[in-house]
């Protein structure tokens, strides 16, 4: 079995195996055993795929390719780059902690286990892919589930929410898969007797004509950039994390909102060069819009949940506007900013659950003090609010160094501004999480019923450390994962040069 | 000569800040204190010893030379990338021996003040890492470094302001203090981004290389020009803007006052002798880039911020009641001192007499700075009580600390034959030869120094005695003798020949006191003094009759000129009022509404034609029929055309 598939193929056994559990212990035994072998496997996915680079100069390694469903040319076409590798690496990490930080999970655990990883298969999945049609078969996996566990499991208005979310992200799977036909049926032109395929570097040789290229990279780049809430399209998120139970949450913001960012990287900007060029300036005010109007608008929320959700539209915003810069340094940042957000939001999420979940409430203004009686959580909320507004030393850091950095490369004026916009949210970044941390951790108790709340749990401690070892190792240590990223940014880049 | 070992000096702190910092609630309380002590002292001989080899050591032609020790830590384009390591000149060796000296003493003091406080592992785990930063930041090579350690000692910073969390005026004002100086990074980020772009380097050394034949900077920075001026003066001023942040300078030094609300030792290493300096450091640091670009137009920006700065927070520290707030005003003074002696300086040999002074009063201040800090907890340790109108006759019950204190009042004041005489006599030469305006700025604020200073000397020590709930007694050994170590500081600290040893091209120099100026400074000091002591030293209401004479320049300048007030103005009532709250409305009723609105119009569209599917055959069968019989005609339509 080859070392990809088997990312496919594990969650799918543990899903089978699930179905035999019984009982929340004997779920989540289950569920964890087989997402930590998954884990094993990401990390050693690491080192095999550093071995195999070293002989190995395509751009994409360990490819396999099955025919799925000849008429069409549909494959089963996987490989990977150093992009993928993280990605996977960050998904199997976020999946893990999300089992932890659900260990007490009492209504329909079985369910919930099986929807959680069926969710993590289309994920892992859709960072293997290499096929536009398999890779949107499974997005889609990957979003049908979350509309169950919002639903279910969810709180507050949760029905009202997961249709909200659900439909558009539908609505943007639909305008995807305008753009992905596009792409299809133009998959050939400029190849003498090439058939259409939607093979991406089968396409990636073809010349699509311009005037097509600027047509449906707009569908392409929506429909991923929905799901990365771009500016006007993020009003999904809000409302979908604050009724999504927490480990959807974690889920959700740590790694299916990548997909968004990863979608415009690895199809449309690679697959539509031309496209990307001519609508760049379009988009990256939108995505400038993001980052700024995200910050101010988690500024005056009230639901720790809603702040979240308003700083991962800023702060993917910054990953939107970073692609969108056509720097190599800006998109090594993009890349880090994606992995940094995505554990970062898994811990803050995380936590947020911890506190709602001993208090009852989300609502800033009825918190606080809460460090006192909960200092293991108190401290991590600290250290991930600190790493949250790109305090140096963690993941956020380097991500946001880069962006700046290679932004600022951009000989145009205009995109020069663009970034010194964007460096300015680092600023409204620190009002409103040391707002909320000042908030709800310090200050006097703001409820003497809350002197008697229980301490962390240790599934809940090892689900902290477990998201906040990454952050802490890329923080410190950036050298070797920005080079790695590079020399697989270099092949990408060079078509929108 | 090799000086790698002295990356050691950051990293001790930096390893008891890890063990420390991991195992706060498995250590106890005695051995962290012990640790911690003991690790700064280490970094202390470590940098006494560099201190002495490279004074002694360190030239060769009668020139410091410079020693660099450095790694690639990350990567951004081919020619920009981010260096750590050590890079060995006078100045970073002068700070190196500031920054161990304060902070093993206040380490050691730290052990009587904090005893008993349920957070004292923690509070020397907080230490730990603001001694690592600090070091980190003077040792850096390059502004990308200096930038990361800058943001790590706000964050120490941030730490021990708040270090009381549970109280929220010290919340309050560590957030404020981590905010402010947030803002002003900003720009001193955008100030790095710039100068990355247009010379394509971060480093030192390169950006600072002087070309001596032509007697300027190698550095081309005239190539582009932004609004009449180069964008290197943009960027020079973008990072005076972070530097003004942390050293608390104009309009940014709002959080200074309030950061009072941490344990006075971190008053004392913190906001008074080592991080608000990082500002005077950071244009030391970057000097032939000011002195030489556009010819010093943006060290000019820096010399009348420093001057206004300095005259502003000594006028204000007149009326102050909390002794704490008075030093913080008068920390805001000295450095506005040490600012504005950069701004007048100039490069080359005795004509840097400037940066020397601006060197040597940094130098002095923490010292005697730090020691009034440390006094001021010794009395706030003893009467539990901040304000000066709950002291008075301490000295019988504290001889040392009265004693240590009024070395350190006469040393700020700059009394002859005190360190801080000689220091500032330096700065008031080298404004009076470069800038009469802020020379004559300069000695008032000199006679406002030494009057507000003496008035919290007779007003805690002299006068009458107040009710204390017990007996005040003197602080333990653990607090006194780091006190008499700074006191002989305060006065040893004076005699070092700084011109020897710092300075701008790293060339020695021969200074020597100019008499003339020099009787001038000490007299206004005096006569600072004497007003002092007829105003305090006795119970009088002499000073109630001034405050109302004044009456509305009193009442401005106890409220510190409603610059508190200004800023809450622009942040709660423009920035929340006028921007955030309006983007969530926007948020809320436009942009969710707008995608709602989509959803309802499928929803009430999906209702209307629900109605089709009512499972009657004959509905159907007339539904096929006639888009049968639609379709026939477009087919047809399109037929004959």
């Amino acid at each position: 079995m080859d070392i990809l598939s088997l990312f496919v193929i594990v969650p799918i056994i543990t899903v089978i195996a699930l179905g035999f559990a019984k009982g929340l212990k004997q779920s989540r035994i289950v569920a964890l055993a087989g997402m930590l072998v998954q884990l094993g496997m990401s990390i050693n996915l690491i080192f095999a795929y550093l071995k195999e680079r070293a002989v190995n100069d395509d751009i994409m390694i360990f490819v396999k390719d099955i025919t799925w469903y000849e008429q069409f040319n549909i494959h089963y076409n996987i490989g990977v780059d150093a992009i993928s590798v993280v990605m996977i690496v960050l998904t199997a990490v976020i999946v893990v902690a999300g089992i932890f930080i659900s260990w007490m999970v009492d209504d329909l655990p079985k369910e919930f286990f099986i929807s959680l990883i069926v969710l993590s298969t289309g994920v892992f999945g859709f960072f293997i892919s290499l096929d536009l049609f398999t890779m949107f078969v499974f997005y889609e996996i990957a979003v049908i589930p979350m509309y169950l566990l919002i639903g279910i499991w969810g709180s507050g208005p949760r029905e009202n929410s997961a249709m909200k979310l659900t439909l558009m992200l539908m609505g943007a799977s639909a305008v995807l898969s305008v753009g992905i036909f596009g792409i299809y049926f133009n998959s050939n032109a400029g190849i003498d007797g090439g058939a259409l395929t939607f093979n991406i570097l089968e396409i990636a040789k073809a010349n699509i004509p311009v005037a097509i290229q600027n047509l449906f990279f707009p569908f392409v780049f929506i429909g991923f950039a929905v799901l990365g809430a771009l500016f006007p399209f993020h009003t999904w998120s809000p409302s979908g994390h604050a009724s999504a139970p927490t480990a959807v949450s974690m889920l959700h913001a740590g790694v299916l909102m990548k997909l968004g960012g990863y979608g415009v990287f690895r199809v449309a900007m690679y697959l539509l060069p031309l496209g990307a060029l001519n609508w760049s300036d379009f988009f990256l005010i939108l995505a400038s819009i993001g980052v700024v109007y995200g910050a101010l608008g988690a500024i005056m929320q009230k639901d720790l949940k809603y702040i979240n959700a308003y700083a991962s539209v800023s702060h993917l915003g910054l990953v939107l506007f970073a692609l969108l810069m056509y720097n190599k340094t800006a998109w090594n940042g993009a890349i880090i900013q994606s992995l940094s957000h995505g554990l970062l939001t898994a811990m803050f999420f995380a936590l947020i659950g911890m506190v709602y979940g001993r208090t009852h409430t989300r609502n800033v203004s009825e918190l606080g003090g809460l460090m006192k009686i909960l200092p293991f959580i108190g401290a991590v909320y600290v250290i991930t609010g600190l790493a949250y507004l790109g305090l140096p030393g963690f993941s956020g850091f380097i991500a946001e160094m880069n962006i700046f950095v290679g932004s600022f490369q951009h000989s145009d004026t205009f995109h020069r501004i663009l970034t010194i916009l964007a460096v300015s949210s680092i600023v409204v970044t620190a009002v409103y999480i040391l707002r909320m941390v000042g908030k709800i951790m310090m200050g006097p108790l703001s409820n003497p019923e809350y002197a008697n709340l229980p301490k962390a749990t240790w599934f809940e401690k090892v689900g902290l450390i477990m998201l906040l070892i990454p952050v802490v190792i890329i923080g410190v240590l950036p050298f070797g994962l920005s080079e790695m990223i590079k020399d697989s940014i270099e092949p990408f880049l060079e078509r929108l040069l | 000569m090799d000086f790698s070992y002295t990356i050691l000096i950051p990293l001790i702190p930096l390893a008891l800040f890890v063990i420390l910092g991991i195992f706060s609630k498995k250590i106890p309380a005695s051995i962290s204190g012990w640790m911690g002590s003991l690790g700064l002292g280490v970094t202390f001989v470590l940098s006494y010893y560099t201190a002495y080899q490279y004074y002694l050591n360190g030239k060769v032609n009668g020139i410091y030379q410079t020693f660099v020790y450095k790694i690639n830590w990350m990567n951004f384009t081919d020619k920009l990338h981010i260096d750590m390591g050590v890079l060995i000149d006078p100045i970073s060796v002068m700070m190196l021996v500031v920054v161990s000296t304060i902070s093993f003493m206040v380490h050691l003091y730290s052990r009587g003040y904090m005893k008993g406080d349920d957070g004292y592992t923690r509070f020397f785990a907080y230490l730990a890492l603001f001694s690592f930063s600090m070091f980190g930041l003077v040792l850096a090579t390059n502004l990308f470094q200096i930038y990361i350690f800058w943001e790590l000692v706000g964050v120490s910073s941030f730490l021990l302001i708040g270090y009381y969390y549970t109280k929220p005026s010290a919340v309050s004002a560590a957030k404020k203090a981590f905010i402010v100086t947030r803002f002003a990074d900003f720009g001193f980020l955008v100030g790095i981004l710039i100068i990355g772009y247009y010379t394509g380097t971060w480093d030192f050394q390169e950006l600072n290389a002087v070309d001596h034949e032509t007697g300027s900077l190698v550095l081309n920075w005239a190539s582009t020009s932004f609004m009449g001026l180069s964008v290197i003066t943009w960027a020079l001023i973008l990072v005076f803007m972070g530097g003004a942040g942390k050293s608390a300078m104009l309009p940014f030094h709002i959080w200074l006052p309030d950061a009072m609300e941490g344990p006075t030792p971190v008053s004392a290493l913190i906001h008074a002798a080592t991080m608000v300096v990082a500002g005077v450091y950071l244009v030391a640091r970057l000097f032939p880039m000011y002195y030489f670009v556009e010819d010093g137009f943006a060290l000019q920006i820096v010399a009348y911020v420093g001057a206004i700065s300095s005259l502003f927070a000594a006028i204000i520290a007149l009326t102050q009641h909390d002794i704490k707030r008075v030093l913080a005003f008068s920390t805001m003074s000295q450095i506005g001192y040490m600012i504005l002696a950069l701004g007048v300086s100039k490069y080359e040999g005795h004509e840097g007499l400037g940066f020397m002074a601006s060197m040597f009063h940094l130098f002095t201040h923490a010292m005697f700075k730090a020691l009034l800090f440390l006094g001021a907890g010794s009395v706030i340790h003893a009467i539990h009580s901040n304000y000066l109108q709950d002291m008075g006759g301490l000295r019988k019950y504290m001889p040392i600390t009265h004693i240590t204190f009024l070395i350190a009042a006469l040393s700020i004041s700059g009394v002859p034959f005190f360190a801080g005489f000689f220091s500032k006599d330096e700065i008031l030469a080298a404004a009076y030869e470069n800038n009469m305006l802020i020379y004559i700025s300069s000695v008032f604020v000199a006679g406002l120094t030494a009057f507000y200073m003496f008035r919290l000397y007779f007003g805690i020590f002299w006068g009458k005695e107040k009710k204390y709930e017990h007996t005040p007694h003197e602080s333990p050994m653990s607090m006194t003798i780091p006190m008499i170590f700074l006191a002989f500081m305060s006065i040893a600290g004076g005699y070092i020949h700084f011109s020897k040893y710092v300075t701008a091209d790293h060339m020695p120099f021969e200074a020597h006191l100019n008499y003339y100026l020099a009787a001038i400074a000490s007299t206004v000091g005096i006569i600072g003094i004497i007003l002092a002591y007829v105003f305090y030293k006795k119970e009088n209401n002499l000073s109630e009759r001034f405050s109302h004479a004044f009456g509305v320049f009193y009442k401005w300048t106890y409220n510190k000129f409603y610059f508190d007030e200004i800023y809450l103005f622009v942040t709660k009532k423009i920035i929340f009022g006028l921007v955030a709250t309006p983007a969530a409305w926007f948020d809320k009723n436009v942009v969710d509404a707008s995608m709602i609105g989509i959803g309802n119009v499928t929803e009430s569209f999906s209702e209307k034609i629900k109605g089709m599917q009512s499972g009657k055959f004959q509905d159907y069968a007339m539904g096929f029929i006639s888009g049968g019989v639609v379709i026939a005609i477009v087919v047809f339509y399109l037929w004959i055309n």
